[in-house]
C-alpha cells in the first residue's frame, strides 16, 4: 500500500492503532469478552468464508492477543467477512467476534490501511454518501459509482440483469430524497464535533491496551 | 391486529415483490399493516462498516419516528433492516456511553427515543401472533405436490435468540407443511448467501450461492423460499453466471415467503409480485397462480 494515493491517509503507529481499535471494540455490549477465547477454532470451522480468508477468525483473536494488530488490520479476513453471525452464535465464550470484526474494519478505513480501489471501502463510502444525501439507499446509483472507480467493466457486463430487473420494475433509475432530510443533516453535522470526544473520555487506554496483559 | 410497516430501501427496488406480497397478505389476513412515514434506510451492514454512533442515529431516527406514532410493533422484512434495527435497540439498551450519544444526535434533529419499538419479522408476526392454524382457515387452495427448499439466510436468526432456532429454523417449515406443501431437506437452511460479497468478492459469493442451489436441487426443491431481499435477488439474479462458470443448468424460481404464503390464500400473480420473478415459475407452481 502506498501512502501517496490516498492523500486522507493518516499514518498511525501501532499503540494508536490500539487504541482506535480499543474505543471501537469497548462501545460494543460485551466486546471485552475477547479477554476469554479459549482459542478452540469453532469460529473458523463455523465460517462459510474461512477457506478464502488468509488469516483464521481463531488466529486474528491470537494476534491481537500477541499485540500484532497491524498484520490483522492488513489482512483480507476482515474484509470478506459477510456478515451472518454463524461464529458469533456458536462461540462458546459468547464473543461477538462479528461486532468485533466490524470494529478492526472501522479502525483499518480510519488508518488507510487498505489497498487503493479496495471494494468494501469504496462500497462503504459511497453508501454512505447516497445515506447521507438522500435519506435511503438507491441500487442503481450506488452500483454506478461504485463500479465507475472500482471496475467501469463490470458495469458493461452487469447490463443485461439490470435491462432485465428494469423490465421487471425493480430497478427505479432515479433516487427520492425523503421528506426529513434536514433531520439526517442535523444528525451528521453534531455527529462530526462528537469524533474528538472519545479518547478524551477515556484516558486510561493510553497505555497497555493491548496484548495479554490487557485482555487477560 | 394493527403493525405499523417500515419495508426499507431494497422493497423499493429489487425487493419489489416481496412489499406488494406482504401487504397484499397482511390485507387478505385482515391484519392492519400502515407504512412508517418518511422512514430513512436502517444503515445495512455498510454504513456500520463505516461509522458506529451516526450509524446508530440514523437507525435510530426511525424507531423515534415509530415511537412517536405510538407504535410498539414494527414489522422489518428484509433480514438486513431486521438485524440492524435490533442491534440498534440493544445497544442502545446494553452500552450507555453510546445512548447519550445518538440521545445527543437525535436530540439536535428533534427527535427522541425511549427504546420502547419492538422490531418483528413479518414470518414471526404472521405464526407466532396470527398463528398457523388461522392462516390455514383463511387458505383457499392447498399447496399440495409442492416441494420447496426453506431458506432462512443469516440474519432473521442470528446473531441473539429471537424468534426461532439460530441453526435450524423451523418456523416457515411448518407453515407450509401445515398449507400442504413439502419442505425438502436443507440443512443449508441458514447457510450465508454472501450478502453484498456479491458485488465486492464476486467469485466467493457465486460460490457460496452455487452450494446452496446444488443442496436445493439435490433434495428435489422445485423452488426455494426466502425471506430476505438480498438473498433473493443473489439466488435468483446469479443462476445464469453460475451455470456458465461451473457448467451447471439451475433454473430454480426463488420466491418470498409472503408470495408462496399469498398463492395459498388464493391472491393473484400481480397481487404478489410474482410477475416481477426472472426465473420463471415452472411446473408445478404456475398450475397454483389464480
Amino acid at each position: 500500500m502506498s501512502t501517496t494515493d490516498t492523500p486522507s491517509i493518516q499514518v498511525l503507529s501501532n499503540p494508536q492503532l490500539k487504541k482506535s481499535f480499543l474505543e471501537e471494540a469497548r462501545l460494543i455490549p460485551g466486546g471485552e469478552r475477547i479477554a476469554r477465547c479459549l482459542q478452540c477454532g469453532t469460529c473458523t470451522g463455523s465460517c462459510p468464508v474461512s477457506y478464502t480468508m488468509d488469516i483464521s477468525p481463531r488466529t486474528v483473536i491470537a494476534l491481537f492477543r500477541a499485540g500484532e494488530i497491524e498484520e490483522i488490520l492488513k489482512s483480507r479476513t476482515i474484509w470478506v467477512c459477510a456478515s451472518c453471525y454463524m461464529c458469533t452464535t456458536r462461540c462458546p465464550q459468547a464473543i461477538k467476534i462479528t461486532d468485533l470484526l466490524y470494529a478492526l474494519k472501522r479502525t483499518a478505513m480510519e488508518a488507510g490501511l487498505y489497498p487503493e480501489r479496495f471494494p468494501v471501502y469504496l462500497l462503504s463510502q459511497n453508501f454512505v454518501r447516497l445515506v447521507n444525501r438522500y435519506g435511503r439507499n438507491h441500487e442503481l446509483l450506488l452500483l454506478t459509482l461504485y463500479n465507475l472507480r472500482r471496475n467501469p467493466l463490470a458495469l458493461l457486463k452487469a447490463l443485461p440483469l439490470g435491462i432485465s430487473l428494469l423490465r421487471k420494475g425493480r430497478l427505479p433509475l432515479l433516487p427520492k430524497k425523503i421528506k426529513g432530510i434536514k433531520t439526517i443533516r442535523k444528525i451528521l453535522k453534531a455527529s462530526s464535533t462528537l469524533k474528538i470526544t472519545p479518547a478524551a473520555e477515556r484516558p486510561e487506554y493510553a497505555k497497555g491496551m493491548v496484548g495479554y496483559k490487557a485482555v487477560g | 391486529m394493527e403493525y405499523l410497516y417500515y419495508p426499507g430501501c431494497s422493497l423499493e427496488s429489487a425487493g419489489k415483490g416481496y412489499d406488494e406480497s406482504l401487504r397484499t397478505v397482511f390485507r387478505t389476513l385482515g391484519i392492519g399493516l400502515t407504512e412508517l412515514e418518511d422512514w430513512n434506510c436502517c444503515g445495512a451492514t455498510l454504513y456500520m462498516n463505516v461509522d458506529e454512533t451516526t450509524s446508530l442515529a440514523i437507525s435510530a431516527r426511525n424507531l423515534a419516528l415509530a415511537e412517536r406514532n405510538g407504535a410498539h410493533d414494527l414489522v422489518a422484512p428484509c433480514s438486513a433492516c431486521y438485524t440492524v434495527l435490533l442491534k440498534t435497540n440493544r445497544f442502545l439498551r446494553e452500552n450507555p456511553t453510546l445512548k447519550s450519544r445518538v440521545d445527543r444526535l437525535l436530540h439536535e434533529a428533534g427527535l427522541a427515543y425511549g427504546l420502547s419499538v419492538r422490531i418483528r419479522h413479518p414470518l414471526d408476526v404472521l405464526v407466532n401472533d396470527v398463528g398457523i392454524e388461522v392462516i390455514a382457515l383463511g387458505a383457499k387452495q392447498s399447496l399440495e405436490g409442492v416441494h420447496f427448499a426453506p431458506y432462512y439466510g443469516c440474519q432473521i436468526v442470528r446473531p441473539e435468540r429471537g424468534f426461532d432456532d439460530r441453526e435450524f429454523p423451523t418456523t416457515m417449515d411448518r407453515l407450509f407443511e401445515r398449507l400442504g406443501a413439502k419442505s425438502v431437506y436443507f440443512p443449508l437452511k441458514t447457510r450465508c448467501c454472501g450478502g453484498m460479497l456479491m458485488t465486492t468478492f464476486p467469485d466467493v459469493a457465486l460460490r457460496l450461492v452455487k452450494e446452496l442451489l446444488d443442496g436445493a436441487e439435490e433434495n428435489g426443491a422445485q423452488c426455494i423460499v426466502a425471506t430476505c431481499p438480498l438473498c433473493l435477488i443473489n439466488l435468483e439474479a446469479y443462476q445464469r453466471q453460475i451455470n456458465k462458470k461451473y457448467q451447471t443448468s439451475f433454473k430454480i424460481p426463488v420466491l418470498f415467503f409472503t408470495q408462496l404464503l399469498g398463492l395459498a390464500l388464493g391472491c393473484s400473480e400481480k397481487d404478489l409480485g410474482l410477475h416481477r420473478s426472472l426465473v420463471p415459475l415452472g411446473q408445478p407452481l404456475s398450475k397454483f397462480v389464480a
